[in-house]
């Protein structure tokens, strides 16, 4: 276990999450356009180049965050692409993101049905 | 009374939004998520799992706590010191499925569980989609890959 990994880790993705705490507290936006321009943001960010050395300066603290989700669509279009062409374009940035995508459907599918909605309060 | 007075009026009788308080508390919340995350990680590849497989992994754990969390009733009472600390991570996209998925449950398998989990993902995957759609299209025309 590396201590200063954690620190990288813990610097950078609270500082995502604070970036998104002043939208939240200073902009009109509502948490679900803060997710949707966070996962644009991670495609943009990823195919500029920029967010993959993230991922590697600050392991989870980049790739936990939404916007790690958008960067895992963009490294999947772009591997895709090369290896299978234009068919990639469509396949590649689901498929690098299913296990995700399934495992929140199920997940969420099991959540629903074990557990009793309960009063908000 | 003008737009304007009404405005400034508004302003002194809404509470502040106390953002001294809310972001190092979304900061502190979001960055122990994170971390939470590399420990799991550090789990796995320690288990013998490869680099991409450990990821996937992490993602994966992560969904499954938040969405225990939100079936327990818990998610909410973090979300509500944590913020934008447990929106933003993984979990966050956990919740937004699981949470509507239970509360809706009441109007059916179809069109209420079914369909109401994707009340925020949905946008988040139609848009990530798109968004990486857009840029395999400009990689495959310039041969950028």
């Amino acid at each position: 276990m590396d201590l200063m990994m954690y620190l990288k880790v813990f610097l950078m993705g609270g500082a995502l999450c604070a970036i998104g705490q002043l939208l939240i507290d200073y902009t009109k936006l509502t948490p679900a356009r803060i997710l949707v321009s966070y996962v644009v943001t991670g495609v943009i960010l990823g195919g500029l180049g920029i967010y993959g050395p993230l991922t590697e300066f600050a392991g989870a603290g980049a790739t936990v965050p939404l916007t790690g989700f958008g960067w895992l669509l963009s490294k999947g279009v772009k591997e895709a692409v090369a290896e299978k062409g234009a068919m990639g374009i469509l396949t590649g940035g689901l498929s690098a993101t299913a296990g995700g995508i399934a495992a929140a459907i199920v997940f969420g599918f099991l959540t629903a049905l074990l557990f009793k909605p309960r009063d908000k309060g | 009374m003008t737009p304007k007075e009404y405005e400034s009026l508004n302003k002194q009788v809404s509470p502040n939004t106390k953002s001294w308080r809310t972001v190092p508390l979304a900061w502190l919340f979001g960055g122990i998520i994170c971390c939470i995350g590399q420990g799991l990680g550090d789990l796995y590849r320690y288990l013998g799992l490869e680099e991409e497989t450990s990821c996937a992994c992490i993602s994966v754990s992560l969904i499954f706590l938040a969405a225990l969390l939100t079936g327990l009733g818990k998610y909410d009472n973090l979300a509500k010191y944590g913020g934008a600390g447990c929106l933003v991570p993984i979990t966050g996209f956990s919740n937004a499925v699981a949470s509507p998925a239970l509360e809706f449950k009441s109007e059916g398998f179809i069109l209420g569980l079914g369909a109401k989990m994707f009340v925020i993902a949905g946008p988040v995957i139609v848009y990530g989609t798109l968004a990486s759609v857009v840029y395999g299209f400009i990689i495959w025309i310039f041969h950028l890959y």
